[in-house]
C-alpha cells in the first residue's frame, strides 16, 4: 500500500471496495479511482493506443491520456473513461483497455519492438495497395489493433436531462480566484452560478500546502464556502464542467449520477445545462506538462503537479522512492512535499545551472540531493525501475520507481477559443496566454498565466467584482486575504536531445519526437498539417499535455519561435461529452412528440394500426376479424366509401382563419387563381406557388362571411403556409388590412363521405335541412350546430370522389361527433377508414398529393395551367412564365395502367419508350403514386411522362432498376374513376 | 444565439426560423423588365462577411417577422424591429 498514514482530503472511516480487471480492492470516499489504484500499487493501467506500450497514470484531471479505462459493465459499460477524473464508488467496476490476452501481457506490444517502422502515417503509406484490400483487410485489423474501449452494445438505461440555467455571473472553476470571484460577485447580489469540474470545490487549493491568513488553504475553502452557500443567489455546482462557449451561451456537464452505483429511480445520469449569464470568468486554472524524453512514458513517469494532488489531497505516495525532473520552481514543492510526507526522494534534477538561493537552501534544509544542469535520457523496466541521468559531463542510474516531471504549466486557455480567439504566447512563462476573448467573458488566476497564491487571490475578486458590475450590480472586491506565494521561476526545456528509446510527445496518440521530425522533413510545415498528419493533439485529450511540447519541437526543426510557429485551436467541448446527454430525452419514442388526432383513442378502441405521417401518428386501416393483411381491410374500407358511407379524420390538414376587408386581395396575390369574386358559403381549391413559379401547396379556401375566410392546407404543409402568410403580410404588403390565425388544433375536422353521406349527416346536424342539396351544393360552406348546439362548420368537399361532407367542430367535440357519427350510421355499416383507403381513393381520382407536389412541379405540369389567372400578379406568376417552366415537352401529369392487368406498378420506376436503354436521356418521365384500385380491380399509377396529356393512349413501359421490373403501361387521363366528377356533385 | 424579439424580448435562436438578407424588395410585375428583376429577387444573393440584415421569423413565439442586424463574423447583433417597420418606413 503506497497510502500515507496521514492527512489529505479522503474520509478514512468510509472504505470502498472496487475493482480493476476483475481484482478486488480498496480505497476511501474522496478518492478518485486514479488515486485509489496509486494507493493499491497498480502503476500499470492501460496500453497505449498504437504501440500497446505499458502505461500509468500521468496526470490528475481531465488532461489524462493513458489511464482510460471503461467503466461499469453490460448496459452501462462507458469506454475511455479517464481515472484519474471518475468519482470512486462503492462497487465500482474497471476495466484496462486495448490489451488482449492481458493488461500485463499484451500480444500486441510486439507493435513496440517494430516501432522504427511506424512513424507518422505509417498506415496510410505502407497499406496503399492493392486498394481493395484497404477496406477489407487493412483497416479491420487495424482497427482491431489500434483501438480505445468497447462501447457498450445495449441501449443506455440511465436517463440524461437538458436544463437551463441564468445568472448575472457565472464562474468557471473554485480554486483561489475562483471562490474570490464568487465571493465577490455574490457578495454583490448579482445571480452567480459557480462551476466545478470537480467533485470538490478548492481546486489547486486542495493539492497544494500554502497558507492563506496563516491557515491551510482548505481552511479559506471552506470558510468561502460556507459564505457563499449562505447567499441564496448563489448556486454552486460541482461535478460540473463547462465544456463549450457558444452564442450567449454556455454549455455545461453535470455529471448528477455518475458517482453512483445506478442513479437512483427518475434521477438523471447527467445533465446538459444550457447556461444564460450576463458575465463569466475563466478560472479554470493551469496544467502542468511533460518534458520530451527517452522512455517518459513508463508507467511510474507522471507529471509533478498531479504528484503533489496525489500526496496532500489523496494521501498517497505515488512512489517508494522517487526523482524529479524538471525546469521550473514549482516542481520543488513536489519533491519538498513527498518528503516532508515520509516519501524518498533520490533526486531533484533541473535543466537549469542555477536556481534562487531560497530554493536551494529548502532543498538543503531537507537533505534533498539536487542536480543541476541534469538531463534524464533513459528509463528502465515495464513499470519504471530506474532511469538514467546526465549532469556535468557524467551520467548516472538511480533506482527509482517514480519519476515527476515538468516542464511548466500551460494555462487552461480552451474556452477562451471558442469564438476563434487566437492565444498569445508568453515568453516569460513559456506558455499560450489567452488572446481576444468570447464577448462577456474574463479570465482570472493561473488561466492568465498569473501562477501565484497572491495574484490568484486578487486577480479573482477584481474579475468577479467587474464582472458584477458589468452586469449592473454595486459590487467592490473584497480584500485579498495574505498568502504565501511559493517561487515559480522557469527557463524554457522541452525535449532531452540524444535520448535513448522513444521520447513521447503525444502519449494517447503515440506520437514521438521523431514523429515530430518526420512530418516536418516531409513538408507539413503548419501546425494544423503537423496535427493531422502525426495525430498529434487528438482523442480524448486533445492534446491537453502535447500541444505546447509538440509546437515547441517543431518550432525547433523551422528555426522559428514558437510564437511564430502558431498555435493549434481549441474547439468545443472542453472535456468529452457522453453522446445521451446531447439526445437528453430525446430518444426512442420521445425522439420528437407525436400529435395525435381527436378521434385517437377512438381509433385505438377500433383497433387502428398506425402510421406516422410527419409529426402525426394517423390510422392507416382498421383490420376486422378475418382480414389476414393489410390490402383487405383497406379495399373494404374504399369499397365501403364507394358503395355507402365511410368516415375518416381529417383534422391534420393545417387550418388557418383568415379575417379582415383584404383576405380577398390576399388570397388572388398568394393563389394562382382568383378569390376575391368568390361568394360567401361557398369554397373554391386554389393552388399557391412559391415565388420561383413551383408548386408550393394546395388546398381549398371558403368564405364563410364577408370578412370571414377559411384556409386548408396539406398536412405536410400547414406550419410552412401559416408562415408564408405571414411572410406576405409582414414584408411584402403590409398595408393589407387581414388578420390571421392557425386554427389547425383548435377544429376537429371529419370527412363523411359515400353515397348515405347526406342521409347520415341530416341525422347529425340539429337542422336537417341545412345539408340538403340546395341548401349546401357541391363545394359549398356553412355554419351550422351539430349534436344539439355544438358550433360546426359543414363543407361539400370530396377528396375520395364520393358524395361528401367534412364536418368541423372543436377540437374537444372531435371524438364525440365521429362517435355519434359510427352509431347513426350503423344500419349503413359507416365505416371508419385510414390514411391508406384514403390514398387508393385520390389515387383512383388522380388528385395531386405530397409526391406529386414534390417542389420540381408547375401548375402547368400538374394539370392546373387553365385554372391561372392572367389577369392578375401572385406569388410565383412571373417566373412561372420563364421558358423552360412552359416548355410544352415538360412532363406533364397522367395516369398509368398496366398493359396486362394481372402486372402491379410501383411508384419511382422511370418511364421509357418501347425498346428504349434505360439512359438519362432516354428518360421519358416517372411514376409518383401508384396502387392496385379495388374500384377498377388492376393496377394504377399517376406520374408525369415528357407531353403530358399529348401521349394519352400511348404505351411505354414503366422500367424499375431497383426492383427489376420492367412493365408496358398505357398512358391515360388522371382521373380514373367517374372523371365527370358526377358522384361527388350529386 | 439570444435575439431580441422586438415583441418578446430577448428569446433563443432556436425559437426562430431564418429567411435570410432582409433587403431584396419584390419587383413589380408590370414591369418591362420583370422577369429580370424577378430572377435577381428570387436567386441574387450577397454573402457579406460582417454587417447584415436580415430576416428572421419568431415561430415557436409571437409569429412576428423581424428584421435583425447581425454581424456574420461575430454573430453580434446591433438591432432588431419588425420587419413591417421596416417595409413601411
Amino acid at each position: 500500500m503506497s497510502r500515507l498514514e496521514k492527512n489529505g482530503l479522503i474520509d478514512r472511516t468510509q472504505k470502498l471496495r472496487f475493482t480493476f480487471d476483475s481484482k478486488f480492492f480498496e480505497g476511501f470516499q474522496g478518492d478518485t479511482l486514479a488515486s485509489a489504484l496509486l494507493a493499491n500499487d497498480v502503476k500499470l493501467v492501460g496500453r497505449s493506443f498504437k504501440y500497446h506500450r505499458p502505461r500509468g497514470i500521468v496526470g490528475g484531471g481531465a488532461e489524462e491520456p493513458n489511464a482510460l479505462v471503461e467503466l461499469r459493465s453490460g448496459a452501462r459499460r462507458e469506454p475511455n473513461t479517464r481515472a484519474t477524473t471518475a468519482e470512486l464508488y462503492d462497487g465500482l467496476e474497471a476495466r484496462s483497455q486495448n490489451r488482449w490476452p492481458s493488461l500485463d501481457f499484451d500480444v500486441l506490444a510486439v507493435n513496440g519492438l517494430l516501432s522504427p517502422f511506424f512513424g507518422a502515417a505509417f498506415y496510410y503509406k505502407t497499406f496503399m495497395w492493392p486498394k481493395a484490400a484497404w477496406e477489407k483487410l487493412y483497416e479491420p485489423a487495424i482497427r482491431r489493433a489500434a483501438g480505445l474501449g468497447r462501447a457498450a452494445q445495449e441501449a443506455d438505461p440511465d436517463i440524461y436531462e437538458k436544463a437551463n440555467a441564468f445568472c448575472d455571473v457565472l464562474v468557471i472553476g473554485s480554486g483561489p480566484a475562483g471562490l474570490s470571484a464568487a465571493l465577490a460577485a455574490g457578495r454583490s447580489g448579482a445571480r452567480v452560478i459557480l462551476a466545478e469540474e470537480d467533485f470538490a470545490f478548492g481546486g489547486r487549493l486542495l493539492s497544494e500546502r500554502t497558507t492563506i491568513n496563516d491557515a491551510a488553504p482548505t481552511e479559506f475553502v471552506d470558510k468561502t464556502l460556507a459564505e457563499l452557500r449562505a447567499l441564496p443567489n448563489v448556486r454552486l455546482m460541482r461535478r460540473t464542467s463547462v465544456a463549450a462557449i457558444y452564442d450567449d451561451c454556455y454549455a455545461a456537464v453535470e455529471r448528477v449520477g455518475d458517482h453512483l452505483r445506478t442513479p437512483e429511480k427518475f434521477q438523471p445520469r447527467q445533465i446538459l445545462w444550457r447556461i444564460t449569464a450576463k458575465r463569466a470568468v475563466l478560472a479554470a486554472g493551469a496544467l502542468d506538462r511533460p518534458i520530451v524524453f527517452g522512455g517518459n512514458n513508463r508507467p511510474g513517469v507522471m507529471l509533478a503537479a498531479p504528484a503533489q494532488t496525489y500526496i496532500n489531497r489523496f494521501a498517497v505516495a505515488p512512489a517508494k522512492k522517487m526523482a524529479v525532473f524538471a525546469n521550473n520552481d514549482a516542481a520543488w514543492t513536489t519533491a519538498f512535499d513527498a518528503l516532508d510526507a515520509g516519501a524518498e526522494v533520490a533526486a531533484l534534477i533541473d535543466t537549469r545551472d542555477t536556481v534562487s538561493p531560497t530554493l536551494a537552501q529548502a532543498a538543503q534544509d531537507r537533505g534533498l540531493r539536487v542536480i543541476l544542469g541534469g538531463e534524464v535520457f533513459a528509463t528502465k523496466g515495464k513499470c519504471l525501475d530506474s532511469i538514467e541521468l546526465r549532469a556535468a559531463g557524467k551520467t548516472e542510474i538511480l533506482q527509482v520507481d517514480g519519476l515527476a516531471m515538468s516542464s511548466g504549466f500551460s494555462p487552461n486557455i480552451a474556452l477562451t477559443c471558442h469564438h476563434g480567439g487566437k492565444p498569445v504566447w508568453n515568453e516569460a512563462i513559456a506558455a499560450f496566454v489567452p488572446g481576444e476573448c468570447p464577448p462577456g467573458l474574463s479570465v482570472a488566476g493561473a488561466a492568465t498565466g498569473a501562477y501565484s497564491l497572491s495574484d490568484c487571490l486578487a486577480q479573482g475578486a477584481a474579475q468577479g467584482a467587474q464582472a458584477a458590475t458589468e452586469a449592473g450590480f454595486k459590487a467592490t472586491a473584497p480584500d485579498t486575504p495574505k498568502a504565501e506565494d511559493a517561487p515559480r521561476a522557469l527557463k524554457a526545456f522541452w525535449h532531452v536531445e540524444n535520448s535513448k528509446g522513444m521520447a513521447f510527445v503525444d502519449f494517447q496518440n503515440d506520437v514521438c519526437a521523431k514523429d515530430v521530425v518526420l512530418a516536418h522533413k516531409e513538408g507539413f510545415v503548419s501546425v494544423e498539417h503537423l496535427k493531422r498528419y502525426t495525430t498529434l493533439g487528438m482523442a480524448t485529450d486533445q492534446g491537453k499535455l502535447s500541444n505546447v511540447p509538440g509546437l515547441a519541437l517543431m518550432a525547433k526543426q523551422s528555426g522559428k519561435t514558437i510564437a511564430e510557429t502558431g498555435t493549434t485551436m481549441f474547439r468545443p467541448p472542453w472535456s468529452p461529452v457522453a453522446l445521451g446527454a446531447f439526445a437528453g430525452h430525446h430518444r426512442a419514442k420521445d425522439f420528437r412528440p407525436a400529435r395525435l388526432t381527436p378521434t385517437h383513442a377512438l381509433a385505438e378502441e377500433l383497433g387502428a394500426v398506425f402510421v406516422e405521417a410527419g409529426p402525426w401518428l394517423r390510422a392507416a386501416y382498421f383490420p376486422r376479424k378475418g382480414e389476414t393483411n393489410w390490402k383487405q381491410s383497406v379495399d373494404r374500407e374504399v369499397r365501403a366509401v364507394r358503395e355507402s358511407v365511410g368516415v375518416i379524420d381529417v383534422s391534420t390538414f393545417g387550418k388557418i382563419e383568415l379575417q379582415g376587408p383584404d383576405v380577398g386581395k390576399l388570397l388572388d396575390r398568394i393563389y394562382i387563381n382568383t378569390f376575391s369574386t368568390l361568394p360567401i358559403g361557398k369554397a373554391r381549391y386554389g393552388v399557391m406557388l412559391r415565388e420561383d413559379g413551383f408548386v408550393m401547396d394546395d388546398g381549398t379556401t371558403a368564405r364563410l362571411g364577408q370578412d370571414r375566410w377559411i384556409m386548408t392546407t396539406t398536412t405536410a404543409n400547414a406550419a410552412k403556409v401559416s408562415q408564408h402568410l405571414d411572410f406576405c403580410l409582414q414584408n411584402l404588403w403590409p398595408d393589407l388590412d387581414v388578420r390571421m390565425a392557425s386554427v389547425s388544433e383548435q377544429w376537429a375536422q371529419i370527412a363523411v363521405a359515400g353515397p348515405r353521406s347526406r342521409g347520415l349527416i341530416a341525422q347529425i346536424v340539429d337542422d336537417a335541412s341545412a345539408v340538403s342539396a340546395e341548401n349546401l351544393p357541391y363545394m359549398g360552406a356553412l355554419e351550422t350546430t351539430v349534436l344539439g348546439g355544438v358550433q360546426a362548420r359543414i363543407f361539400r368537399l370530396s377528396f375520395s370522389g364520393e358524395l361528401g361532407f367534412e364536418i368541423a367542430v372543436p377540437a374537444d367535440q372531435g371524438e364525440q361527433l365521429a362517435r355519434k357519427i359510427l352509431e347513426t350510421g350503423a344500419e349503413w355499416d359507416a365505416t371508419f377508414y385510414g390514411l391508406e383507403a384514403l390514398a387508393v381513393m385520390r389515387i383512383e381520382k388522380g388528385h395531386v398529393s405530397g409526391p406529386e407536389l414534390n417542389g420540381q412541379t408547375t401548375a402547368a405540369d400538374l394539370g392546373f395551367g387553365r385554372m391561372a389567372s392572367t389577369k392578375k400578379d401572385y406569388i410565383g406568376a412571373v417566373m412561372a412564365r420563364r421558358p423552360a417552366l412552359t416548355d410544352p415537352d415538360r412532363m406533364g401529369f397522367v395516369g398509368f395502367k398496366p398493359v396486362n392487368p394481372k402486372e402491379v406498378l410501383r411508384a419511382g420506376a422511370h418511364v421509357l419508350a418501347k425498346g428504349a436503354a434505360a439512359t438519362t436521356e432516354n428518360d421519358l418521365g416517372y411514376l409518383t403514386s401508384a396502387t392496385i384500385s379495388p374500384t377498377l380491380g388492376h393496377a394504377i399509377a399517376l406520374g408525369f411522362v415528357k407531353g403530358g396529356a399529348a401521349r394519352i393512349g400511348e404505351i411505354l413501359r414503366a422500367w424499375d432498376g431497383l426492383r427489376g421490373t420492367d412493365i408496358l403501361v398505357e398512358i391515360l387521363a388522371p382521373a380514373f374513376y367517374d372523371s365527370k366528377g358526377e358522384r361527388s356533385n350529386g | 444565439m439570444l435575439i431580441p424579439c422586438p415583441y418578446c424580448g430577448a428569446r433563443d435562436a432556436e425559437e426562430f426560423s431564418y429567411r435570410g438578407d432582409a433587403t431584396p424588395v419584390r419587383p413589380d410585375a408590370a414591369a418591362p423588365d420583370a422577369a429580370e428583376q424577378f430572377h435577381d429577387y428570387v436567386y441574387l444573393r450577397d454573402n457579406p462577411a460582417g454587417a447584415f440584415r436580415e430576416l428572421w421569423y419568431h415561430s415557436a413565439g409571437c409569429r412576428r417577422w423581424v428584421e435583425v442586424e447581425r454581424d456574420t463574423l461575430t454573430h453580434a447583433i446591433t438591432a432588431t424591429r419588425f420587419a413591417a417597420e421596416g417595409r413601411r418606413a
